[in-house]
């Protein structure tokens, strides 16, 4: 459903408030908005489940129950809070833990960029709300979606999912510590490949976009053994999009 | 202590991040280069973001049930079906293989 209602608009003809002006169209907009937020939903259940591997292994390394929590309230970012807690946990340095977490956030830069046209404006209090639910899963539903409005429903809807349901199951890990059995078992990961997947399909269109894509995942898996977490995402992706517009000429 | 103030100032660290890109300035993301590069950058994220969720298990390259479970995903997306669907029978195909003691 999500790929089949999206087929009669392109990416930018529904844009702005213009779009709104006609009954019918009004219609076709919320019911994009609503797929925006079942999307955003989907991946906030996903992923917001995942936490409880992240309470529970920050507590087997160490941290303190409070610490794990403030983790994920504060720095809400799954690699970087994994990686923060490792190296607590093999008797890192402080100094090497903020390093590498803040080094696997670069990222978020550019996500913040390509979101900045979809949410501006926001007053700034609302602006740092949208900064702190930047991250992969909620950039990723809103740049699928085809509408500036369905767009903002999806940034919102999977960010504020995932953060409520990534905080509750962090508290609900960092209690039940090693007594919780593997959160893989249940399929939680290939959910959240699924669910990218499922974004990325509407954007396949032109042989084009499924070149790039390739080149872009390609690259991925070859930098995943060179490159510390999180950084092979952003450089396959870079380096994806300068082949891709390189190869469009 | 130490390890509260680390914790604080790596949080601290992260938000600013975050908040740097919402603050670049309209005029620089309204050139039209800019606005296709940003689609290209979609669509080569989300790829890139598929390949790790994947295929990646930490610094290594994986091959477990994770594999099957999005190839039933990519059928179920040709064959249109509602995202939630295609992220449930994802999960239910890795739970199962799993379950019967594979990858």
């Amino acid at each position: 459903m999500a790929g089949a209602c999206r087929v009669s608009f392109h990416p930018d003809a529904a844009d702005g408030p213009a779009a709104t002006g006609a009954a019918g169209a009004a219609g076709a907009d919320s019911e994009l908005r609503s797929v925006a937020v079942r999307q955003g939903l989907s991946i906030g259940l996903a992923t917001g489940a995942y936490g409880i591997s992240f309470g529970a292994l920050a507590v087997v390394g160490g941290l303190s129950v409070w610490q794990t929590v403030a983790l994920s309230a504060l720095m809400f970012t799954g690699a970087s809070q994994f990686a923060f807690a490792g190296i607590f946990a093999v008797g890192g340095s402080p100094l090497a833990a903020v390093t590498t977490s803040t080094l696997l956030g670069l990222r978020h830069v550019s996500y913040g960029a390509l979101l900045a046209p979809t949410l501006r404006p926001m007053p700034p209090f609302k602006k740092m709300v949208a900064a702190q639910l930047t991250i992969d899963e909620s950039t990723a539903v809103a740049l699928a979606q085809p509408t500036r409005d369905s767009r903002r429903a999806g940034f919102w809807s999977a960010g504020v999912s995932v953060y409520v349901l990534w905080n509750a199951f962090t508290l609900v890990g960092a209690l039940a510590g090693s007594r919780i059995g593997d959160p893989n078992a249940w399929g939680l990961d290939a959910a959240a490949a699924a669910a990218f997947l499922g974004l990325l399909w509407s954007h396949l269109k032109t042989p084009h976009a499924r070149w790039t894509a390739l080149v872009a995942g390609t690259l991925t898996l070859a930098l995943t053994p060179l490159l510390p977490a999180g950084l092979p995402l952003l450089v396959a992706a870079a380096a994806a999009v300068a082949i891709g517009e390189w190869s469009r000429k | 202590m130490m390890w509260w103030i680390a914790l604080l100032t790596a949080a601290l660290f992260s938000f600013v991040i975050k908040f740097a890109g919402h603050l670049i300035p309209e005029k620089w993301l309204a050139h039209p280069a800019v606005k296709r590069t940003a689609d290209l950058l979609t669509v080569c994220l989300l790829a890139a973001l598929v390949a790790k969720q994947t295929l990646t298990s930490g610094a290594t390259v994986a091959f477990d049930a994770r594999v099957p479970a999005v190839a039933v995903a990519a059928v179920l997306l040709w064959r249109k079906a509602p995202f939630i669907v295609v992220v449930a029978v994802a999960a239910s195909v890795a739970a199962g293989l799993r379950a019967l003691g594979w990858g």
